[in-house]
């Protein structure tokens, strides 16, 4: 590999931090601004607690967090899974068979427009205090976004690759795995980025609905409580669990799509070929 | 002996009447080009041997009317069509392995052809690390390496600056000497047309028809040729009149004035 490529590479966090530098400033301004108005503006902990007790409460608390934590993110990733499944089988449904799409895509966007608020009691109200209502709902946000990307990624293919393809004899199957599917891939991504944002927020509010275990109803306790301490903290877990999702869909591009990062470098070739 | 033939060849999309009729032949290892103005029509053509759009008209190969099942063309798209993902070796037996031959084999049998393609060394780079040259090279050797009964390109050094596109007009002359590949060639160059043919078809603009068929006497090869300057030079004199002032054009409804 080309050296610009392994000279980032044996370095990578310092370059990280590099690119992430201004979000933390940016972070940590907002939050000393936050410190300093808490404890100064004499305002009560109960009301805005600073940061630095919503630390100092996570930290003592950190077993029940942990634990509530746990079946969000179980909830999360196999509801993610759920529908990332259902996405690729339903686009390519109607990829294959083009009326599918105006019969199917009214229904999907009217599941868009079905406010979560009403929706979550319901699905727990049907399917209990478990888990599937949870991976259902989580499945219900995360589904559209990718489902609209992997289509419009498949349109986005070069019409003259697949007239090149068919020339060579192959059939609609081959056009589907050798070109259209790969061109669907950055589209796919950033459908991808979008849904897992929306991931770990539908299943805090599915269990905030009802549910034995987990952050949302650890959030809904700890308000009903007072202690919006630990509100902020649980809030703070989310966060970080969205994070780390999201940098693992940015890490998983760089492994499925080598060529885009093979993009930036200087195309090669001297002399009279050029 | 007549490999490709075309008679009375019609094409409209729609209201718009793209190819009025054309009737053209291409002989065994014989190099032909189509030349004519942006938007007459040539690309249509190629999609209508390739069986993407459907025409009137009768489209022979070997004296059997062509088929969507006979795969007699090799083709290169107007734009390279490399794909983006793939390596350069990869996309070069991407029409071996749609054939149906291992991945292996396919390799084994391009890689021997880097070297003539002036690409050796960059087998593993993906495409957007090649330069416009290059990447139409690759396209190129994509295309031959099909082994098809007959090339047919579209426009293949269009988007390439004058200087590189000299040069690889040189290229394939020489190569095309080498390996006498049937060849239908779409092109707007008109020097492009009289350097690398045998014959050319002159199209007129939508709807097109073929105004004029000449055919190029000059001596191959051609790269080195300075003592047929003249007569070169009277060839292209002629085609340029033919398309910089073309006779009213009996299919078009409208009728124009000029281009
Ligand atoms: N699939 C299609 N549907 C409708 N119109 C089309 C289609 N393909 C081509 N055309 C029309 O046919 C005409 C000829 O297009 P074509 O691409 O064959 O031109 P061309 O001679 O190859 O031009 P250029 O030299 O610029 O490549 C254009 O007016 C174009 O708009
Ligand atoms: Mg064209």
């Amino acid at each position: 590999m080309p050296v610009a490529s392994s000279s980032v590479a044996s370095r990578p966090i310092a370059s990280l931090l590099v690119k992430a530098a201004p979000a933390i400033i940016a972070v940590g301004l907002m939050l000393l601004a936050w410190e300093l108005y808490a404890t100064y503006s004499g305002i009560k902990p109960t009301t805005l607690p600073a940061p630095s007790r919503v630390f100092e409460q996570a930290m003592l608390n950190r077993e029940a967090l942990v634990d509530n934590a746990i079946p969000t993110i179980r909830a999360t990733l196999i509801g993610f899974a759920f529908s990332l499944s259902a996405a690729f089988a339903l686009s390519m449904l109607v990829d294959f068979f083009r009326p599918l799409r105006r019969a199917l895509f009214p229904v999907f966007i009217v599941s868009q427009t079905l406010p979560l608020v009403a929706i979550a009691p319901l699905v727990v109200l049907w399917f209990g205090f478990g888990l599937v209502p949870k991976i259902m709902l989580v499945a219900l946000v995360t589904f559209f976004p990718m489902l609209v990307a992997l289509v419009q990624g498949y349109e986005a293919t070069e019409a003259e690759i697949g007239q090149m393809l068919r020339a060579m004899g192959a059939g609609r199957w081959r056009v589907f795995m050798l070109a259209r599917l790969p061109s669907a891939l950055p589209y796919f991504f950033a459908g991808l980025r979008i849904s897992i944002t929306y991931a770990v927020v539908g299943a805090i509010f599915a269990e905030y609905a009802g549910a034995a275990k987990g952050l949302g109803i650890y959030m809904l306790n700890a308000k009903n409580n007072f202690r919006p301490d630990l509100v902020l903290a649980a809030v703070g877990v989310s966060a970080a669990l969205t994070l780390i999702l999201f940098g693992l869909t940015v890490l998983l591009q760089r492994l499925a799509m080598p060529w885009e990062r093979a993009a930036g470098q200087q195309p090669a070739g001297t002399g009279p070929w050029r | 002996m007549r490999r490709l033939e075309l008679r009375h060849v019609r094409k409209a999309f729609g209201g718009l009447d793209v190819l009025a009729d054309i009737s053209l032949s291409v002989g065994a290892g014989e190099f032909v080009s189509i030349l004519g103005p942006s938007g007459a029509g040539k690309s249509t053509l190629f999609q209508l041997l390739t069986g993407a759009q459907h025409g009137e008209g009768e489209m022979f190969f070997d004296g059997t009317p062509l088929d969507d099942h006979g795969r007699h063309f090799a083709f290169m798209p107007q734009r390279d069509a490399l794909m983006p993902w793939r390596r350069i070796l990869d996309n070069t037996t991407l029409g071996l392995e749609v054939q149906g031959i291992r991945r292996k084999a396919a390799r084994a049998r391009v890689a021997p052809l880097f070297a003539e393609f002036g690409l050796a060394g960059f087998e593993r780079h993906f495409p957007a690390q090649l330069s416009g040259g290059m990447r139409q090279r690759a396209a190129l050797l994509r295309t031959v390496v099909q082994e098809r009964d007959m090339l047919l390109l579209d426009e293949p050094f269009g988007a390439l600056d004058a200087l590189t596109r000299t040069a690889m007009q040189r290229w394939l002359e020489q190569m095309w000497r080498h390996h006498r590949w049937t060849a239908l060639l779409i092109t707007h160059d008109v020097r492009e047309a009289v350097f690398l043919s045998d014959r050319i078809y002159v199209l007129s603009a939508r709807p097109a028809c073929i105004v004029r068929e000449i055919k190029v006497p000059l001596p191959r090869p051609r790269s080195l040729g300075r003592a047929d300057a003249l007569q070169t030079s009277t060839i292209e004199a002629e085609i340029l009149d033919i398309l910089l002032n073309p006779e009213p054009n009996p299919h078009s409804s409208k009728g124009h004035d000029h281009d």
